[in-house]
Formats: C-alpha cells, sequence, structure tokens
C-alpha cells in the first residue's frame, strides 16, 4: 500500500464526505465528528455508490417493540438496497460473515511532516499551515 | 407417488363432525338452546365444499354421512390403511368464521370435549389439535389451559387467514400458552372469511380460493417472522398444514432479500428468515404441488434442510390415489425423516407417555 | 498529480459490455403535480386542489406504508437540477440509459391517477398521463417507450382510452396495477383485455395500488417489509385469477406481463394450479388446456426484483422451469429495489440466453423485433 494525500483536512469537515479517485479506485472518504474513514464507493452487493448513502445508527432490539439505537453515525446504508454496513470495518450487518466492503486506512498527516517526511505530495498543493487527508492504497 | 413405509406419524387427518347434533351433549343448557332454537345450520365452511372433490377421495367417501366421521372410517382408511402408528386429527369445523366470540368458544370447547371422548378415548394412535376461538385471545387462551394438562392434545389449531395477520402482537398470549405447554402451533388451511380471501378481493371460483391458500400461508410466515414472533420465543414450533411446500424456497429468497435491506424496520429479527424456518417451522407433506421427479428433487434440495417436512395424508382430502402418500423418488433417509423424526422432533408431547 | 479530487461519480460503462439491453420497468416522475395540466381539464385543476386525489388507503397524500427512502427511489438518483428522482430526462439519460446500454426502455409511470376514488378524474388523468409521456419522454428520447394508462377500475372508460392509442408508435403496453378492487381475471375488466388484444398491446400488470382489501388474505400487516414481500402473494392471486376465470382462453392472442413481482414464485405456482385444477376442472369448462399452458404461452415476467437464492446456482433451476425466453429484465430505475444489469444475473450463461434475458424477450414480447432497431424506431418517433 502506498499513501496518497487526498485532501486538505478542511477540504472535508466533520459531517461530510468526499468521492475520490485514488489509483483508478473510487473511495469514498467520510468525516465522522474528525474521525476519518475510507470505503470503496461501491456495495459488494450490487455496486450501490456508497458515499451517497445514508450516515445512521445501529438498530438493534432485545425484544420485538423495543428499538436501541447506538453507534450513531457509524452505520452506511447503501443508497440502492439498504444494506447496512460497519463504517469502521466495512463488514455488512446482517451478513458478516461473507459481505465487506474494502475500507481503506485513512489519516490524516501534519503539513509539515508531508512536505519533510516520506509522503508523495508534490502535486498537492501543500500548505504547512493545514493538515492533510491521506488514503492508503 | 410411492407407498410410505408402516409406522409412520401422520401428522394431518381430518375426523368429521357428522352433525352439530352430536357436539349437543358437550354444550352448556345455554348454547344448547340457542344452537336448536335458533336454528343454527351446520358450521361447515366453504373452504371444504361437501361434495367438491378435493373434499374427499371417492373411495374414502361413505354411503352415507360425511367423510372421516365415524371411528371405524378412520381407523380402516386413515391408519390401518398405512399402517400409521399417530396421528393428529386436526378437526376443521368453521368455528372461526363465527362473529359471536362467545359462540366461537362454547362450539370449540365441545368440538375438544368431544374429539377427546369420541376419538381419543377410543384409539390410542390419535392425538389432536385444541381447536380454539381465534376471534378472542383470550378465550383461546383458556381453552388451551383448560386442556393443555392431556397430553394427547399435541398443538393448537388455527386458519390461514383470520381477521389480522397471526404475527401481530394481540395474538402473542396464544404462543406464550402453546411455548409455555410444550405444544406446537399449527396452521391449517382454510380461513374466517372475514376478508377476502386473497388480496386483491373475491375470487369467482373455489378453486382460485383454493390455489390461494398457498398465498395465505406465505403472507402468515412473513407475518410471524417479521413481528418477530419466533425471537419472542424461541422454542415455538409452528406447522403450516396443508400448506403445499413448494412455494417455500422462493418465498424465503424474497423475504430474505428485503429482511437484509430493511432489517431496520424490524430489528428483533437478528437472523436470516431463512433460518428461522429451519429452526421454528415445519410443513406437512400434502398437498405435493410439484410435478414428480427431477424438479421436486431440485425443489427439496433449494429447502436445504431435511428436517422441514412432516408426514401427512390429510385424509380424506383427495390429494393422491391408493396407498400412495409420498412423492416417488426421495431417498430412504429422507423418507425415515419425513415420517417419523421430523415429527417426533416438532412435537414434544408425542413423545410422552399418555395416560 | 497523483490524485484526482472529485465531486461527482464517475459513471462507468458497465459489465454488460457491448449488448444494448431493454428495461422493463422505468418509472419517470413528475416535476410538479401541475405537470399534467396542459391536458386536462380547468374541471379537474379545481377539483385536485379542492378535493386532492385520494385512492382507497387513508392518506391525503403517501403510500399506505412508509418506504424505506424517500419516494422509495435511490438516494443517488436525485437531479441534479432539483426535484424528485426520475423527473429529469437528462439525469436518467446520463444515470441509467447511457452507462448500462440501454436500448429500449419502457416507462411504467406510477402515481399518475390509477386507482383514483373518482373514476372520471382517474381516467382523465390517465389520459394526460399518456400525452406527458410523448411530450416530455418519448418524443425526446428515442429509446424509450410508453404505457398506456388506464383508469383501470372501469372497463369501458379504460378500453376508450386504449383504441385511442391504437396503432400509435409511442406505446408498447397497457399499463394495470395489481391491487385491484376485485382479481384481475373477473367479468368487469374483461373490456381492458378485448381492447389490447385487438390494439395488439400486452397488457402489463405491475405491483402495487390499492383496491381496498386488505393486502394480505390474511389481514392489514404492519411492516413495509411485508407489503414489499407480498407483492409476489397478491401477483400470484392475480395470476391464478386470470388463468381460472378463463382470460387466456377467451382472448387467445393477450400477452400479460407481470411487472416487479420478481418471478421464483411461478413455477410453485403454476405446478399447483396443475395438481388442483385437474382434481376441480368440473368448475371451468371453458379451461381447455392446462393452467401452467395458458401460462407459458401466454404470460412474461419482469426480471426485478431478482431473487436472491444461496446459492445463486438454484436460480437456474428456477428459470428453466418458467423458460428462458418469458424474463424480461427490468432495472425499476429511479426505485430504491434497483437490479444493476452488471449484477444482476450472476450464473454463467451462454450467450443466446444472455441476449434473450437483458433483450431479446422484450423486443419479442413488445413486437419490436424490426430489422435495423433501434434506428428505425428513431426514425418512427422523429
Amino acid at each position: 500500500m502506498t499513501k496518497h494525500v487526498v485532501a486538505p483536512v478542511a477540504e472535508i469537515p466533520p459531517g461530510t464526505r468526499r468521492l475520490l479517485t485514488v489509483k483508478g479506485r473510487p473511495i469514498a472518504v467520510f468525516n465522522l465528528g474528525g474521525e476519518f474513514f475510507g470505503l470503496l464507493n461501491r456495495c459488494p452487493h450490487q455496486g450501490g455508490p456508497m458515499c451517497e448513502g445514508h450516515l445512521t445508527g445501529l438498530v438493534q432490539s432485545r425484544t420485538p417493540g423495543q428499538y436501541d439505537r447506538s453507534r450513531d453515525g457509524e452505520i452506511l446504508r447503501c443508497p440502492w438496497h439498504g444494506w447496512e454496513f460497519d463504517i469502521r470495518t466495512g463488514q455488512s450487518y446482517v451478513d458478516p460473515e461473507r459481505t465487506r466492503i474494502r475500507a481503506y486506512p485513512v489519516s490524516v498527516a501534519e503539513g509539515a511532516a508531508l512536505v519533510a517526511g516520506p509522503y508523495v505530495a508534490e502535486t498537492i498543493p501543500v500548505s504547512v499551515e493545514q493538515d492533510y487527508v491521506v488514503v492508503e492504497v | 407417488m410411492t407407498v410410505p413405509p408402516p409406522g409412520g406419524i401422520d401428522c394431518d387427518i381430518h375426523p368429521a363432525i357428522p352433525s352439530i347434533d352430536v357436539l349437543l351433549p358437550y354444550l352448556s343448557a345455554h348454547w344448547r338452546e340457542q344452537v336448536v332454537t335458533r336454528g343454527l345450520d351446520e358450521l361447515n365452511s366453504i373452504a371444504y365444499p361437501d361434495n367438491s372433490p378435493l373434499t374427499a377421495r371417492p373411495d374414502w367417501r361413505p354411503a352415507q354421512g360425511r367423510p372421516g366421521a365415524t371411528l371405524a372410517q378412520v381407523q380402516a382408511q386413515a391408519l390401518d390403511a398405512f399402517g400409521t402408528s399417530l396421528a393428529i386429527c386436526n378437526c376443521l369445523y368453521g368455528v372461526q368464521v363465527l362473529f359471536s366470540e362467545d359462540l366461537a368458544a362454547a362450539i370449540a370447547r365441545a368440538v375438544n370435549d368431544w374429539i377427546a371422548k369420541e376419538w381419543l378415548d377410543r384409539d390410542p394412535r390419535l392425538r389432536a389439535s385444541i381447536v380454539v376461538p381465534s376471534q378472542s385471545t383470550e378465550l383461546a387462551v383458556e381453552e388451551i389451559e383448560r386442556l393443555a394438562g392431556d397430553q394427547r392434545f399435541v398443538q393448537v389449531l388455527l386458519l390461514a387467514m383470520g381477521d389480522t395477520p397471526l404475527g401481530r402482537r394481540h395474538h402473542w398470549p396464544i404462543y406464550a400458552a402453546a411455548e409455555r405447554h410444550g405444544l406446537a402451533v399449527g396452521i391449517h388451511a382454510g380461513g374466517s372469511y372475514h376478508n377476502p380471501p386473497t388480496p386483491v378481493g373475491w375470487p369467482g371460483t373455489h378453486t382460485e380460493d383454493y390455489v390461494n391458500q398457498a398465498q395465505a400461508f406465505q403472507s402468515q410466515l412473513t407475518s410471524l417472522i417479521t413481528e418477530g414472533v419466533f425471537s419472542r420465543y424461541p422454542a415455538l414450533k409452528v406447522v403450516l398444514l396443508e400448506s403445499g411446500f413448494t412455494w417455500l424456497p422462493a418465498h424465503l429468497w424474497r423475504l430474505t432479500k428485503y429482511w437484509r435491506g430493511l432489517r431496520m424496520e424490524i430489528p428483533w429479527v437478528d437472523r436470516s428468515p431463512a433460518e428461522i424456518v429451519r429452526s421454528n417451522v415445519r410443513l406437512t407433506i400434502q398437498p405435493v404441488d410439484a410435478p414428480e421427479g427431477d424438479a421436486l428433487n431440485r425443489l427439496i434440495d433449494h429447502m436445504q434442510s431435511d428436517e422441514l417436512l412432516l408426514f401427512s395424508t390429510d385424509f380424506p382430502h383427495w390429494q393422491f390415489d391408493g396407498a400412495e402418500a409420498l412423492p416417488d423418488g426421495l431417498d430412504a433417509t429422507l423418507v425415515r425423516r419425513i415420517m417419523i423424526d421430523n415429527p417426533r422432533a416438532t412435537y414434544a408431547r408425542l413423545l410422552e407417555p399418555v395416560a | 498529480m497523483n490524485v484526482q479530487l472529485q465531486g461527482t461519480p464517475t459513471l462507468e460503462t458497465r459489465l454488460t459490455g457491448k449488448l444494448g439491453i431493454a428495461d422493463g420497468d422505468i418509472h419517470p416522475a413528475r416535476k410538479s403535480s401541475t405537470d399534467f395540466h396542459p391536458w386536462l381539464a380547468k374541471r379537474w385543476h379545481d377539483h385536485a386542489a379542492l378535493f386532492g386525489t385520494p385512492g382507497r388507503q387513508g392518506w391525503q397524500v403517501g403510500p399506505a406504508y412508509p418506504k424505506s427512502q424517500p419516494n422509495a427511489s435511490r438516494r443517488d438518483a436525485y437531479p441534479p437540477e432539483g426535484g424528485r428522482q426520475g423527473s429529469s430526462l437528462s439525469f436518467m439519460q446520463a444515470q441509467h440509459l447511457d452507462p448500462n446500454n440501454v436500448e429500449l426502455g419502457i416507462l411504467n409511470p406510477l402515481g399518475v391517477g390509477q386507482g383514483m376514488q373518482n373514476i372520471e378524474f382517474s381516467a382523465a388523468m390517465c389520459h394526460a398521463a399518456n400525452e406527458w409521456q410523448i411530450a416530455e419522454w418519448l418524443s425526446k428520447d428515442a429509446r424509450l417507450r410508453g404505457s398506456v394508462m388506464v383508469a383501470y377500475e372501469d372497463g369501458p372508460l379504460a378500453a376508450a382510452e386504449i383504441r385511442a392509442r391504437t396503432g400509435d408508435p409511442n406505446f408498447v403496453q397497457v399499463l394495470l396495477l395489481s391491487r385491484t378492487a376485485e382479481p384481475l381475471g373477473s367479468r368487469r375488466y374483461w373490456p381492458i383485455y378485448e381492447a389490447a388484444a385487438e390494439a395488439g398491446l400486452p397488457v402489463a400488470v405491475h405491483a402495487f395500488g390499492y383496491g381496498g382489501a386488505p393486502i394480505t388474505s390474511a389481514g392489514w400487516p404492519s411492516y413495509y417489509i411485508e407489503e414489499m414481500t407480498g407483492h409476489a402473494q397478491c401477483c400470484q392471486a392475480v395470476l391464478t385469477s386470470m388463468v381460472v376465470e378463463g382470460i387466456f382462453a377467451r382472448f387467445p392472442s393477450l400477452k400479460v406481463i407481470l411487472v416487479e413481482a420478481g418471478f421464483a414464485w411461478v413455477p410453485p405456482l403454476a405446478w399447483r394450479l396443475d395438481k388442483h385444477w385437474k382434481r376441480l376442472r368440473a368448475e371451468t369448462p371453458y379451461l381447455t388446456r392446462l393452467p401452467s399452458e395458458y401460462i407459458r404461452d401466454h404470460v412474461w415476467f419482469t426480471t426485478q426484483p431478482m431473487e436472491e437464492p444461496d446459492p445463486r446456482e438454484h436460480l437456474r433451476d428456477t428459470i428453466d422451469w418458467i423458460g428462458w425466453d418469458r424474463l424480461i429484465f427490468a432495472t425499476d430505475y429511479p426505485h430504491w429495489d434497483f437490479d444493476d444489469p452488471a449484477h444482476a444475473l450472476p450464473l454463467a450463461i451462454d450467450d443466446e440466453q444472455r441476449r434473450k434475458f437483458f433483450i431479446g424477450n422484450a423486443r419479442t414480447v413488445y413486437g419490436l423485433n424490426a430489422p435495423g432497431w433501434p434506428a428505425a424506431a428513431r426514425q418512427a418517433n422523429t
């Protein structure tokens, strides 16, 4: 895997998402309250564009009539068929063993480190005042 | 079709009430008078018109009276003819069609007491389902509690088409009572006819009515699963009686597909519908709605379990001729399961000694 | 730059490769409720403003069961210029018709006047919907073909609309909904079949609608998932009624297409019909063949929503039983349970089966097998 700088952090503020192409692969990057997640933009079921999915919580139930909601914002529903995926792991909720979206590590790197460090960033306008979103593909 | 090996457990036979007169001794003075003075007709629903070819096999029609209405007839035609070791009586009498809950409860009590005295007391091979006034959950539960001590009653009997889908929560005390007492819940073809027997209105023929019974079972299975009956009552066994079974794989493919996308609506369903069916739902084998041979075996393969089917003759309904109560080409292990193992695993009470 | 930043998804040509496909179920939507006004009498504008457009269910607006997502549509199908999913031809072209190589797309407008409380208003709306299809869609994209919308609860009114469209190459089928007031084999609907057979138009029956009866024969269910699963049961009742009440015996040239109900339920239903019809045939002396034979000769099925057995190979048995010449591929665009042509049929099949499934059967049933299609079709449209 190589690290790719994909955007300044300021361009993907918390609560937003961005569809990027990295090494020819469409990757949806989400900013959940400052934490970044990357998923292949293709639902493993029929190929729906995950970047346009609805971010929701996990609804479980102890008994019929009870709706227990947790993990707000961490479950991504495919915009087509509504299959639910864990944004942290790409794992399908209903079929965890067999269905998983390819998840990509996404991190934030210091602007200064980018300039000095190992990251390939030469064609990205680098600003030392800003931090960058980095995807490993 | 082939002849089944002897010793089987027949999970669906229909002793008939010869006439409402036989119930009079089992009714209280008030209800007895109501039946007589109001000129109550025989409570035979339109599900099985008396003379319809399906209602009774020609060679099972007596010279006089209703098919399956005497013990001697049932012994000879339904039990001895197949070497049956045990048979479950599902009495189809239009208790569920009545609109008065109290009258329905009175008739249901009479039917059950009549079955116990005139049938179960007189042949040790017979077991029965508890007929309940499903119009009232409360009265249905009362009837279950009244009879639960008698181990010869192995199941609660409901019909495929009632006023509301069977998964709806107001029916749940029935399932709680059944689970508590180790009774299965059997759902048989037929209905209250309070709603049209198709989702698109009343059909113009009896043929459609009968064919459409299978769709009612499909809807009930959807309802029981999506409402969470098996999440709430995990030990409950539901048996679909005279439902046909060849529709099951296609139905589960569709239901499971929608569950994957709509699980959030019914979060208590935390296993796939196909898995739930494999653990909690069984189907009797007659009628076999499939061509024999390769297609049927592929279809059984699609069911992905050899535990789902229970032997039944559906006596006296005309589903097959002679003693050929099983489709051709089933392997011997599967036959043994259908005839004996699966019924025993489904009906806990069949394993109990009876007094 | 080693990275390209993008604002919108790349629409790629899908795995069906160069094969042009038919889509038997596309749902165009109105941009606004006044879109039909050019073709509706002033009286009906006023009627709608005063009393709305109620059908046989409880809400003034919206379906009886809340959908899983807005307008039951894909979340990625909102046109960039605004409006609801399916309301923009240019976005439909860019998102669906072009990238999926749709060569023939059948429009099935929903919620535009069928099954309404006032039958004359319903007929006026259906007439307007037909004019609207021509003006806004069919005249602008030669790949699209329309459905004759009819107020199906009144046979003569519906038949008149069909006769008015006879011979118009814009329309390739008559559209009914599945949940009608009575089963579709009932005599009240026969004028529709008579007119359609005369016009040489197949009758398509699309899942949905509200006929007034509980949507299951066991009563009203609680959940949307039950309604969605239940369309298969409703369409079984529809097909049973059509066969047993003798529609195909009485209208021997009639073709019926069941739309958006899946298809895996068809073989078990046909087997059940055959078995019990043989026993009960004294009731239906007008039927001279097995029910399954009428189905085999007269009925087609659109594929969506494709059943997804596990293992998928089981679906091959099902299609073998139905016949590879009886299925019409459909996506249901822009609705949420859309089937993507690249993923919908994960079976190894030969080229002939693929061609039939994705385009050939549709061209046959719609009578669009003329040499030179679609070039000839474009010409006819312009």
